[in-house]
């Protein structure tokens, strides 16, 4: 004890463990944002190669029908890219670094919250990307109605990241299992969010069960805002829906990471 | 009151490895004061990085504690983490991430300051020889410089205490001689106590004050290199003769002069394990000359560690290493009945 009596007990300080993990999860980010382009692949095929298909079936003009897609798309940047996420951490968690921020006097909450809220940044430079690719096809953007829109999609992309990270934490090393459970859960998940088509003529059973997949309500509401609607009843649904899996996602991370070891 | 800086007492985890219980480590109780070296040298699965990991914070024990760095590991995770440096196994460096901002990022974990951050980062970056990659990524490094950004991480808040699991495993000679040149200076300027394991013989016997051998999740010896190596093993001689006939003869006369039993090696050699041995050769030589057996050959060879480990186990760290691992030391997925976190 002799030797101890000198040091003060160390002050946990969550918000500010937060904000230094969530420094440290940006700096790859800044220092080679052409990284984000990689994973906006998937929204990009689909805004290249399926919209045009839309456009065709549905037979009203180009502007209309991508007024109709791009929010769609934007949800889609969040479920691929944000849904991935987990990989990293786990990726970390095999090759060592993990372990060593474990040792290091973080509070175990701010391990979890500042890769999540980390998700943020490239969710919003990729949204803003796309929204840019789109404009000159006739996609035109309520401006507040975007930022609103994008306050939405970071809400939603926290709770997603935050999930994503659960499963990396509960798969650990086991990455064929996190990649087949994310791989199970992403399409039906897309699918019945009426992402890519409507689901109006779809059988009574999808859209029961599509009224229960958060992503069909965000999605809705990102329509309502980028075309202006920012006092539409699916806006509230939509923010209900993303703050409700932001908070479940949270809960779910923070316990599974103090739970690991 | 002493001045421990490590002070575990009954130490023991248990793991479930497929619905069987499995004791990595038994009841570990031990001391190490401020400013000592110390290696764990053990067999892979012997409980090395399982204690260590316990002692670092990283897995609750099953029953006992310890108090590192003046700190209860249970009690108080957060006062031990901030005052223990820890490198792993694997590495510590985030591959995504370049090797300057990891060090900047570890600074920060640690509660320094920006500026102070720099200036030790800097400071690291000259010692322990990263400038020409500082700006790298770290999947980007060779695994010497990789295993050196690990102890610079390891090093950012100048710990008093340094843990280090397996620091050399995987570097080539001359990386693993300049890795301990800088542990080694480290100790001479900051007089910073340093706990490793290993399961290198030769590192462990030139480079640690205390040896403590682990096996089979106990500590069976603890003592210096030299002490246990006096004590447990001794010098191997062997005496090679023209025919097996005087081998025979010769086994009389050399059991005469100690008390160590005397062995036939092969078909006409005899060799005893001494603990004075070069004092022994001579005179065994002397009197197997006035009994009229002539020498034809002599060898003396001083004691490693690894007879050490042989003696105390009965079979080498080589064999242990093949055939002793048991899956307990790596939990990979099987810590499922570890419920209470290591959290604060």
């Amino acid at each position: 004890m002799s030797s101890t009596t000198d040091h003060p007990a160390a002050q946990a300080n969550p918000a500010r463990d937060t904000w230094h993990v969530l420094t440290r999860e940006l700096k790859p980010v800044l220092r080679d944002p052409f990284t984000l382009i990689f994973s906006l692949v998937q929204p990009l095929v689909f805004l290249g190669l399926f919209a045009p298909l839309l456009i065709g079936q549905s037979g009203v003009p180009a502007g209309e029908t991508l007024q109709w897609f791009v929010p769609g798309v934007l949800v889609m940047i969040v479920l691929f890219g944000t849904g991935a996420t987990g990989s990293n951490l786990q990726y970390e968690m095999m090759t060592g670094s993990h372990e060593r921020t474990l040792v290091a006097p973080l509070s175990r909450s701010s391990l979890l919250v500042g890769r999540a809220l980390k998700e943020i940044a490239p969710i919003i430079a990729q949204s803003l990307l796309i929204v840019a690719i789109a404009m000159p096809f006739g996609f035109r953007a309520d401006p507040i109605g975007l930022v609103v829109g994008l306050a939405l999609l970071a809400v939603f992309g926290v709770g997603l990241g935050a999930l994503s990270y659960t499963l990396a934490l509960a798969t650990k090393d086991r990455e064929w299992l996190f990649w087949g459970v994310q791989q199970t859960l992403i399409f039906p998940l897309m699918i019945l969010s009426g992402m890519l088509l409507p689901l109006d003529v779809a059988p009574g059973w999808m859209r029961a069960v599509a009224a229960v997949n958060p992503l069909n309500w965000v999605v809705q509401a990102e329509r309502a805002l980028l075309a202006g609607e920012l006092g539409s009843m699916v806006v509230l649904w939509g923010w209900v829906a993303a703050l409700a899996l932001a908070c479940v996602g949270l809960w779910a991370g923070v316990r599974a990471i103090r739970r690991s070891s | 009151m002493t001045d421990s800086i490590i002070d575990a007492q009954g130490l023991t985890k248990r793991f479930t490895v497929k619905k069987k219980a499995v004791e990595a480590v038994t009841d570990l109780t031990f001391e190490v004061a401020r400013g000592e070296l110390v290696a764990f040298l053990g067999p892979n699965g012997a409980g090395k990085s399982t204690s260590l990991r316990m002692l670092t914070t990283l897995i609750p024990p099953t029953s006992g504690t310890a108090r590192v760095v003046g700190f209860d590991i249970l009690r108080r995770p957060a006062d031990v983490r901030a005052r223990i440096g820890y490198v792993g196994q694997l590495t510590s460096g985030s591959f995504a991430q370049r090797v300057r901002d990891e060090l900047l990022s570890q600074g920060t974990f640690y509660g320094m300051s920006k500026d102070a951050s720099r200036r030790r980062a800097d400071e690291l970056i000259e010692s322990l020889d990263l400038a020409s990659f500082a700006m790298r990524s770290v999947q980007q490094l060779s695994g010497g410089q990789k295993r050196r950004l690990d102890v610079a991480l390891g090093l950012m808040h100048a710990p008093p205490l340094l843990f280090l699991d397996e620091p050399s495993t995987g570097l080539d000679p001359q990386s693993r001689a300049n890795l301990w040149q800088h542990i080694l200076d480290l100790r001479a300027q900051h007089g910073t106590t340093v706990f490793l394991t290993t399961h290198y013989l030769e590192e462990a016997d030139r480079y640690a004050e205390r040896v403590m051998v682990m096996d089979q999740g106990r500590v069976i010896a603890d003592d210096t290199a030299a002490r246990l190596k006096a004590n447990l093993a001794g010098d191997v001689l062997t005496l090679g003769f023209a025919s097996a006939e005087e081998a025979g003869r010769a086994v009389a006369v050399v059991q005469s002069l100690t008390d160590r039993e005397v062995r036939r090696e092969g078909e006409a050699s005899v060799s005893v394990t001494a603990p004075d041995g070069d004092a022994l050769l001579p005179s065994a030589v002397r009197a197997l000359d006035a009994a009229g057996i002539v020498v034809r050959r002599a060898t003396g060879v001083p004691p490693t560690l690894d007879d050490v480990f042989l003696a105390l186990t009965g079979r080498t760290l080589r064999e242990a290493d093949e055939g002793g691992a048991t899956p307990a030391d790596e939990p990979t997925d099987q810590v499922a009945d570890d419920k209470v976190g290591a959290n604060r």
